[in-house]
This record gives structure tokens, sequence and C-alpha cells, in this order.
């Protein structure tokens, strides 16, 4: 596809460190599946990002912990890229006392200030709203933070995104409104659910920058998103974003995802972004297949690592159903 | 004699007193800085012009994205106040009311909270119909993670807003339009009234009304033309509604043994509803009488003035409901 905006190639390190979220992403995401099939961690839900992992990947080159994310149910690579803990985030997903919610929001509702994770949510287009009220503290306080809002192509057809993205170029509040085209909304097809070709071209209903570019092409995001950040660091205002991206695994666990046309899935599966830079960095010289082997089996050990500790963690007392109802307890 | 100020005196008094003791205070809402005429019946006026455009700001016609706003400042720190005209608007903003405001503390483990007051009017007496003048405090009440403030006086109103936007969870407070311009005693400055705690405004022996915002001028009209067949009711202000304030409750119908709840809602599924469960569960025994509810009837608030005051809870009506529970 062609990008909208000037691909600037963004230097080695860039390219390896985008690498390395990625490979953690998909190993992540192989390890949650291996342990749902086992059964023997208790995960009940999962909404795997598989075919997604360059956008954040990308997009994280440019932020700090300091920065704010937040995101949505399928949302578990934009956390780890952001810099989520893998052994909280496990204890999370299997529901144990030690997870980043103490067990009590669980997938769809992973939260990690401290790494920026500010919001997860289960609601299409409800973090939205929330990204532009982050933004304005910053704004207010001039701290220089950017606010990132990820959601899907299927959130940009709610009501909650006009009006945040009205709201947000008024104010020019320093948010990114990233939106991961992954061509399905749940198990509706991109083109049957939104009147328009391309969600990026909505952004001129708001007078903002609307860049359309393949998610999946670690450089052409990583402009996207440097671009962008520039933008709000310089209280410039808001830009939507539209990263062409592809979902691999359907939309839950189990998803006989048949909703795609003879050879669509096969063809995406065939250019997946995640070997392909493995093999770019190889090829342009920015790493050697030892030291990726090496990162790799790191990533391996770290996995099994987080893993072993939710394994090991307690699930979470009864008497927590009272606790976080209201400031000091329930009622 | 005390000096006199009206609910709308008293509410702007309150958040310029909030403003000024904290800079992390912000107001969102629709028509609220001066340029836009200092709120739609000038509650805020004054507000943008002491402490800026930038912390008193307009919004466009978009609640979801204003209650979603204060969702978002709240978490990072920030006290905001988000101004929801009426509160039937509050309809096109539940998502960010429901599932995340009132949620986020519980389904992030405690790592954040959401400090946000959300202030809103409401109620019937005007003959604006159907949609601009409903008392829903109930679905906000049955949402665990919410407080649902509602004062009946100026000089509460000050004492609970200035609670409300120190809380640290997300509040509810809830303005009542047709007596806005009530005048009442005036607020000693600073005073805090602190939530979930009601106020027995007149005490009795033989019967206990419940009431809080609106229909407690019809409730305090029913004890004195109850005193004056010699019923001596006892009126509690329920002045938060959730967390209500149980314990005043029980201790005053251990006493009186019959207990009467008025609100201007309407009755089925009701504040009303969960006070008088509550009651029976705790005091089955001891009642002289069932609880009994007072609200609006069943129906759309109606535009025909005779139709509304038929709709309205009145002192009739509350003067009727406390003869059941002697009969």
């Amino acid at each position: 596809m062609t990008n909208d905006n000037n691909t600037e190639q963004p230097p080695g390190s860039s390219l390896l460190a985008i690498y390395e979220r990625a490979a953690r992403i998909r190993k992540n995401d192989e390890a949650f599946h291996g342990a749902m099939q086992s059964g023997k961690l208790g995960i009940r839900i999962y909404y795997s990002p598989r075919g997604q992992e360059i956008i954040p990947a990308a997009l994280c080159d440019h932020l700090t912990d300091d920065d704010y994310l937040v995101t949505i149910y399928r949302g578990v690579h934009d956390q780890i890229a952001k810099g989520i803990p893998l052994n909280e985030l496990w204890a999370e997903y299997a529901g144990r006392a030690t997870g980043t919610c103490k067990g009590k929001g669980g997938p769809m509702h992973v939260t990690h200030p401290k790494s920026g994770n500010m919001v997860t949510t289960g609601i299409v287009g409800g973090s939205l709203p929330i990204a532009n009220g982050l933004a304005l503290a910053s704004q207010l306080d001039d701290d220089k933070r950017v606010t990132v809002a990820c959601f899907g192509d299927g959130a940009s057809n709610i009501g909650a995104f006009h009006e945040s993205l009205n709201m947000a170029s008024l104010w020019k509040l320093p948010v990114i409104f990233l939106c991961q085209n992954n061509l399905i909304a749940e198990h509706t097809r991109f083109e049957k659910g939104t009147a328009v070709a391309r969600v990026a071209d909505r952004a001129a209903s708001y007078s903002m920058p609307g860049v359309r570019v393949d998610g999946n092409d670690p450089a052409a995001m990583w402009s996207a998103a440097k671009d962008a950040v520039a933008r709000a660091r310089a209280g410039e205002g808001p830009t939507l974003i539209e990263a062409m991206t592809f979902r691999f695994m359907g939309h839950l666990i189990g998803d006989p995802d048949e909703h795609w046309r003879e050879g669509e899935k096969e063809a995406a599966l065939e250019r997946d972004p995640v070997p392909a830079l493995r093999k770019q960095l190889i090829a342009d010289g920015h790493a050697s297949e030892e030291a990726l082997t090496e990162l790799e089996q790191k990533l391996d050990e770290e996995i099994v690592e987080a893993m072993n500790f939710a394994q090991n963690s307690p699930k979470p007392d009864v008497s927590e159903l009272g606790v976080d109802v209201l400031a000091g307890g329930a009622l | 004699m005390t000096a006199q100020v009206n609910f709308v005196q008293a509410i702007n008094q309150a958040m310029h007193d909030a403003m000024a003791d904290d800079p992390n205070v912000l107001i969102l809402g629709e028509d609220i800085a001066d340029e836009e005429g200092g709120g739609v019946v000038k509650v805020t006026t004054g507000l943008s012009s002491s402490f800026g455009a930038d912390r008193v700001r307009s919004t466009p016609i978009t609640e979801e994205a204003i209650i979603g706003a204060a969702v978002g400042a709240a978490l990072v720190g920030k006290r905001p106040i988000a101004e929801i005209m009426l509160m039937n608007f509050l309809t096109v903003g539940m998502d960010q009311i429901v599932n995340h405001a009132a949620k986020l503390r519980f389904m992030s483990g405690g790592q954040t909270h959401v400090p946000m007051t959300i202030r809103t009017m409401t109620g019937a007496g005007g003959g604006a119909g159907g949609q601009h003048t409903d008392m829903v405090e109930a679905w906000f009440a049955h949402v665990a993670g919410m407080k649902v403030v509602a004062p009946s006086s100026p000089a509460e109103a000050y004492g609970l807003l200035r609670s409300c936007i120190e809380d640290d969870d997300p509040c509810l407070f809830v303005e009542n339009m047709p007596t806005y311009w009530t005048n009442g005693d005036a607020p000693e400055r600073g005073t805090r009234i602190p939530l979930g705690k009601a106020a027995v405004v007149s005490p009795g022996t033989d019967v206990t009304i419940i009431s809080y915002a609106r229909t407690m001028m019809e409730s305090g009209a029913a004890v004195k033309a109850l005193s004056e067949e010699g019923v001596s009711a006892e009126l509690i202000d329920l002045r938060t509604i959730a967390p209500f304030d149980l314990e005043t409750i029980l201790e005053s119908v251990s006493k009186t043994k019959r207990a009467v709840v008025v609100h201007e809602a309407v009755t089925p599924f009701g504040v009303g509803a969960e006070i008088s469960a509550r009651i029976t569960e705790e005091l089955f025994s001891e009642l002289a009488a069932p609880v009994q509810r007072v609200g609006s009837t069943f129906n759309a608030v109606p535009y025909a003035q005779a139709l509304e005051e038929a709709h309205l809870p009145s002192m009739q009506r509350v003067v009727d409901a406390v003869r059941r529970t002697l009969s």
C-alpha cells in the first residue's frame, strides 16, 4: 500500500528496539495460547493481537514511561510495547493477587500507571474521551506528556470517536488517535461497517492531520508516530493515524475466523511483519543471526519466568470484593 | 437574622472557594465561561473571569466527551467538576460514568481512582415536559463506586459540594432547578458537610419521614400539618443518597416504629424501595406498620400544569402516607 507520509528510515538501533518489542509481543502471544490450551494457569479470556505487533512497537520508540496510553480489550501488544512488566501482566491474566490489578480487572482492564498504561477498556470507543482528559491535564500543567489512544477501525463508527476528535482539535490537546485498522470489527468486515474507504479521511472533519500508513511497515509506522508525537509535544494538537494491519487469530480464541475472502488471510500471513523485520535486520546488517537468536532466548526466559511467577502466585482473597470499591473500602 | 443566599449563589461560592484553595480544581461544561454567559442559569458566573477560561472551560454540546475528559484528568491528579446542564443529558454520557468513572478504582486494583464531581440540575415544576426534569439518581446509586448527593438548602449545597470536590471517588451532585432562587441561611465559608451523613432536621416520636432535595419542602410542610393533628413526625434529610446513612435512619425508626420515604423520583425501583427494604430487613419485628413510599407517579414528566402538579409528590400525599402508618 501507499503511505500518506514521507517515510524516514529509522536508525538501526530503533529498528532493533522495535524488533525486540514486537518479538516480545509475539512470543508472549504464543505462550498465552499455550497456557490457555493447557488450562493450567486459569486464564479465562484472551484477545490475540497477532499481526498487529509492529504498530505499538514502532510507536513506543517515541514514548517514555511518563507518556500516557489508553487501549482496548485487544491491547496486550500496546501494553507490552509501553513497558508493562510481564510478571504482573501474566499474574493479572491468571487472576492472581500479584497481578497489575490484583486479579480484579483481568485482560480487558489491565492498568499499570507506572508504565503509563492508564486505562484498558472493554467498551468500544470508551477510552477516547478519557484520553482527552489525560491530555487536558498535561496541557494545563504544561508537562509535555503525550497521550496515545489505541482503538480499532470499529471504534471509528461510534459517537465517542466524533466527540473526542472534535474536542481534541478544538483545544489542541497533546493526544494521538491511533486507529489500528485490522479490517474487521469483531466479525464484520471493515467496508461493511464503515462508510468511508479510509478512516484517516475522517480527520478532515476535525481540522486535524489524518495519516494512513502500513502499520506493519516499521519505517512507515515509526515515521508517522514520530511526526504525531512531535506535533503533540510542541502543543500543535492531535493527529489521527490509521495504521493498516491484519488480525491473524480471529476475535477470540477458538474463533473460526471465516470472514475473509479466498486468499486474503493467507496473503496477510505470508507478510507476517515480525519475521519480515527479523529478515530485514539481518539483511541490512543491523543485527546478526546469532545476536537475534540470543535476544529471542532472553525473551523466552523472561516469559517463562512470568508464567512461573503467575503460577506460583496466590489467588486473591475473597475479602478483596469489598476493597477498592470506594476510597477506604466498600459501603 | 443570618444572611441569606440562594442555591445559585451558594453553589457558585463553593466552586469559587474550591478553585481558590486548590489549583487542581477545574470546571468543564456547556456555556459555563463568562463569554458564553456564565452558565445557562448563571451558576458559574464570574468563575472564568476569576480563574481563567482554561480552568473554567466552555465545551461544545458533547456530554460523553465532557465526562470522559473529567475522568481522564481526574486519573492524573486533577479534581474536575463536569457540569452536565440537565440530569436527562447524563443518559448520553452513561458509558463514561457507569463503565469507567465508577469502576476504574476497582478494576485497576486501586492503582487509579477518579476524584471527579458531576454537577447536574433537574426537577419538575416548570413545564419542561418529559426530557428535561427527571430525577434518575437511583440509576447511579445502583452502581458500585459512585457517590450520589442531593442538597436541600443553600448551606447544604455549599458544604456538600465542597466535600464532593475533595472526595476521592466520583460524585454525582444533583441540584434542583425550580428552587435555585430560593433563599436559605448563608453557609459559613469553608464549611464541609461530610458525605454519607444524614441530618435529623426536626425531632419527633410517632413516625420518621426520610427525604432529600426538593421534597424536603413538602415533607417539612407535612411535619407542620401533622403536628397540628397531634402527630409528632421526625424528619430526616438524607443529603447523601449513596452511600446513605443507614445508622441515623435505623436509630430514628427504632424509636418511632414507623417510616415514610419521600422523593421526587418515580416510586418503582427507586431510592425509597432500597431504604424501605433496609429498614424492613433490620427492624421488621419492631415496625408498627409497613414502610410507606411517596414519589412521583410512574409516567414521563407531563407538560400541562394540572398533570405536572398531580404527578409530583405533594404535602397531602406525604400526610396521607403517614396516616396509613398510623391507622
